[in-house]
């Protein structure tokens, strides 16, 4: 994740700083003393999380807040406990630090704030997965529809793929690199460099391979815990 | 009287040496420059300047652990908003500021 500070105050940016120096999936790219040089960055530059005190002078927040269009997620944090009610009215807060920050509620406040965008991620890829149902591949002159759900494994063949469908094969001039471009990762993994697969279409698993239909794939051992991270085990 | 204490500095230090002296620092650097800025502002009387320092100030009391002194510094805070200078609460607040020169000296 990467983040930003803004905060007047130095001492409050060294501690956040060295706050996110103890979480390695944050990444803390600019600091600012101010909102105004901060909405300057914000509009070239994407953050996924902000830390954004509230008591800053000339302009507040409260104030920042109302002025982001595509808002990232914000944690407030201020030595201020009367604003909480207000800033929860906005959904992209995901939370409230009071000052002084400690690290154990500084971690709880992120793994809020990464749950929040994995969420967001999921629907994203979901909405994808809804709009975009099908593309098209260029057999032998002619483009052919095929429909993204009913795939269930595609296979590299030196330059060919080999796009198998519950109805039908198709053998396309392409590469596995191209056309996971254009899968909707909700639904496809790769899970060998020869494979990617249709994580819905998975009948069993066992040990270093998937059967789906009637086809046995690989998992490569650096595919694998992505893989077992997308099945719903009990 | 409460007295100050690195508690929360080592906390977040976890035993980093580097860090501990960062953060010692910047409170070492940053203290006199804000208790003269809160002074001047005092002098010239303006409730707003006088509020805004003595609100960056009191996270420093939080950080030195003078939790009681944050409370008067919070209600200090308030009635200046209010302007409203009250001068039990300036004399405590000053007390605390002397008391966090003090202790600057011996670490």
């Amino acid at each position: 994740m990467n983040c930003i500070v803004i905060d007047d105050e130095n001492m409050a940016r060294v501690i956040i700083r060295t706050l996110c120096n103890e979480i390695k999936s944050l990444k803390l790219v600019q600091e600012f003393s101010g909102a105004i040089q901060a909405i300057k960055y914000l509009n070239e530059n994407k953050v996924d999380l902000i830390f954004l005190d509230i008591h800053m002078p000339n302009f507040s927040g409260l104030d920042f807040i109302k002025t982001l269009k595509n808002p990232p997620k914000i944690i407030f944090t201020t030595s201020d406990p009367k604003f909480a009610i207000e800033a929860f009215e906005y959904d992209f807060i995901v939370d409230y630090l009071l000052k002084p920050i400690e690290l154990p509620r500084f971690k709880k406040a992120i793994e809020k704030a990464e749950k929040l965008l994995l969420n967001k991620n999921i629907v994203k890829d979901e909405e994808e997965t809804s709009s975009k149902n099908d593309f098209y591949v260029n057999i032998d002159r002619r483009l052919i529809k095929i429909d993204l759900p009913s795939i269930y494994l595609i296979q590299a063949n030196g330059d060919y793929i080999t796009i198998k469908t519950e109805d039908k094969d198709y053998v396309v001039h392409s590469t596995l690199k191209k056309i996971e471009e254009k899968l909707p990762n909700s639904l496809f993994l790769k899970v060998h460099r020869s494979y990617i697969i249709n994580v819905k279409k998975i009948i069993d698993i066992e040990d270093n391979s998937v059967l789906i239909k009637r086809d046995v794939i690989p998992v490569s051992r650096s595919n694998r815990p992505e893989l077992m991270k997308r099945l719903d085990l009990l | 009287m409460e007295k100050p204490n690195l508690e929360y500095i080592e906390k977040l230090a976890r035993g980093d040496e580097s860090v501990r002296d960062t953060l010692i620092n910047v409170i070492k650097e940053e203290f006199p420059g804000e208790k003269l800025a809160y002074q001047n502002s005092l002098e010239k009387k303006i409730f707003k300047e006088i509020e805004e320092h003595v609100h960056r100030i009191k996270h420093k009391f939080s950080i030195l652990g003078l939790e009681t002194s944050y409370s008067i510094a919070n209600e200090f805070e308030h009635n200046l908003r209010e302007h409203n200078l009250d001068e039990n609460q300036k004399e405590d607040f000053d007390k605390i500021l002397s008391l966090i020169t003090q202790y600057l000296k011996t670490i």
